[in-house]
């Protein structure tokens, strides 16, 4: 009823370009090489996501990779002194799963994430810095801190560890 | 215990019962002290095993000589570079 489908108009095959030799990239736009490092921003305080965190930290230090992970709010709050060892806190959208999660932890005997980041500091270059923004808001000093985290640094200095590295997670 | 044409053994890791990463850290660990050369033996029961640690021993260059598996018991056989 509306006549013929228009065909399409015939196009000759395209011409394949000539190969060009790359253009010489001058010293100064010479992109900086990326740091064989996981880069992890560590939001959260709740185990669910520490536990994550700790087992993406740990495989990465196996896999021979460094790892940077920069504590803020929450995470900060989970490393003061000896929390972990009462830190029972589960994600909030997942609180009716948190009596399970915990009861399974402790029936298949797995690793804390606290002892996971402690292995992966054995096996590898682990380091542990925590944003001093949040220790200004939550009042406190690296000596209230667990002595698995090395300093405390501001973003910046942790954007550039980032920037270099071959990728960043955040939890 | 898995049957192997692996002769000698110079360490056996036992990760039976550990859950990811562990089998990966006790395994890295391990290859700290041995010596170029030396054959290393890991037990494990992780699922995640068998392709953590064809991956690891990839990204780190030893060498995977023999994975076997008896009563779900993954035994590796992996030589130092």
């Amino acid at each position: 009823m509306f006549g013929s489908t228009p065909q399409p108009p015939q196009i000759p095959p395209a011409k394949q370009p000539e190969q060009l030799a790359p253009l010489p990239m001058p010293k100064e736009m010479t992109p900086p090489a990326t740091a064989n490092r996981m880069a992890i921003v560590l939001f959260s305080g709740t185990i669910d996501k520490l536990m994550s965190a700790s087992i993406m930290a740990t495989g990465a230090a196996a896999m021979g990779m460094d790892v940077e992970i920069f504590l803020t709010n929450w995470g900060v709050w989970a490393f003061r002194k000896d929390d972990y060892l009462t830190n029972t806190r589960v994600s909030a959208d997942y609180a009716d799963k948190r009596g399970v999660l915990l009861e399974q932890i402790a029936a298949k005997k797995v690793t804390s994430w606290m002892e996971n980041l402690e292995g992966a500091k054995e096996i590898g270059s682990v380091r542990i810095t925590a944003c001093s923004h949040s220790m200004t808001l939550f009042d406190l000093q690296l000596s209230d801190l667990e002595p698995i985290v090395d300093e405390v640094i501001g973003v910046a200095a942790f954007i550039e560890r980032a920037r270099e590295s071959a990728m960043t997670l955040y939890i | 215990m898995a049957t192997s044409q692996i002769g000698k053994v110079d360490t056996v890791v036992d990760a039976k019962g550990q859950v990811c990463p562990m089998p990966i850290v006790m395994l890295a660990k391990a290859f700290k002290d041995l010596a170029v050369g030396q054959i290393l033996m890991l037990l494990a029961t992780d699922a995640g095993a068998k392709k953590d640690v064809a991956a690891w021993a990839e990204k780190t260059g030893n060498l995977l000589l023999e994975t076997s598996e008896e009563g779900g018991v993954l035994a590796f056989y992996l030589q130092k570079v």
